[in-house]
């Protein structure tokens, strides 16, 4: 799987307007991802959850961060992506279920502040970024 | 069996009143059909389904749409009984329209997007988890009677 031209553009597009709002964006869709789905806690029972937590924001920003590497390097997300596989596979070990709920999360938070730019057209390249995304962290599990 | 609190089930109603039913559905389906082609094999009558502007546009998947999000307005008001009131469909959808029960989790989910696209921040984390568990029971209950 891999992305169209007009599907990179959308994802870069969009990724230029979330530059000043990363860390809210991260740790919003953490947040709702631990409000919907809260068996996901049980990957963090070392991270004070409440909203707005330092550990909670840190962590947002740190996959947000991760997100923009995929997509400044979508030509070689596999590449952008090794390190955080291997972590992903030998010692994270999150099941693989849990990258589409997170995926899910990432994008209601998307349309909740991009309305107007989360097009038809957007939605579908950003589900299917975060599809590519998941595949690569998960690609070494075995 | 889905159980949703009291608060949940005031954030679900709260926010279904101000919901236009027929360009919500409409909507829903469309992006439905846009984010995962592959669901486009139950529409093969539908006509031009080309690109994300004709099938958002195209006329009979709004009227669809709209069919779709009046029947799950009976979900809204059966929300503690929603195996009984999805039976009648839950049958059609194995029997007749042959659908793979994964497609009702996944236009829940894009209804959940389609309606955070329309509150912004009203969507709180709060009320998305209460439309979860909803669009979750929806789809269980249209899954009941598969055999």
């Amino acid at each position: 799987m891999s992305l169209t031209k007009s599907e990179r553009a959308i994802i870069l597009a969009m990724w230029a307007k979330m530059a000043t709002k990363m860390e809210e964006i991260g740790t919003e869709t953490l947040h709702r991802l631990f409000c919907s789905f809260p068996q996901t806690k049980t990957y963090f029972p070392h991270f004070d959850l409440h909203a707005g937590s330092a550990q909670l924001r840190a962590h947002g920003a740190k996959v947000v961060a991760a997100l923009g590497d995929a997509a400044k390097n979508i030509d070689n997300v596999s590449g952008a992506l090794a390190r955080l596989s291997e972590m992903h596979a030998y010692i994270l070990r999150v099941d693989p279920v849990n990258f589409k709920l997170l995926s899910h999360c990432l994008l209601v938070t998307l349309a909740t502040h991009f309305p107007a730019d989360f097009t038809a057209e957007a939605h579908e390249a950003w589900d299917k970024f975060m599809s590519l995304v998941s595949s690569v962290l998960t690609e070494k599990y075995r | 069996m889905v159980h949703l609190t009291a608060e949940e089930k005031a954030a679900i109603t709260g926010l279904w009143a101000k919901v236009n039913v027929e360009e919500t559905g409409g909507e829903a389906l469309g992006r439905l059909l846009v984010v995962y082609p592959w669901t486009q094999r139950f529409f093969d009558t539908f006509g031009n389904l080309s690109s994300p502007s004709a099938i958002m546009g195209n006329p009979k998947v709004k009227a669809h749409g709209k069919k779709v999000l009046t029947s799950f307005e009976d979900a809204i008001k059966n929300m503690d009984n929603l195996k009984d009131t999805f039976a009648k469909l839950s049958e059609l959808h194995c029997d007749k329209l042959h659908v793979d029960p994964e497609n009702f989790r996944l236009l829940g989910n894009v209804m959940v997007i389609v309606l955070a696209s329309h509150f912004g921040k009203d969507f709180t984390p709060q009320v998305q988890a209460a439309w979860q568990k909803l669009v979750s029971g929806v789809a269980t209950a249209l899954s009941h009677k598969y055999h």
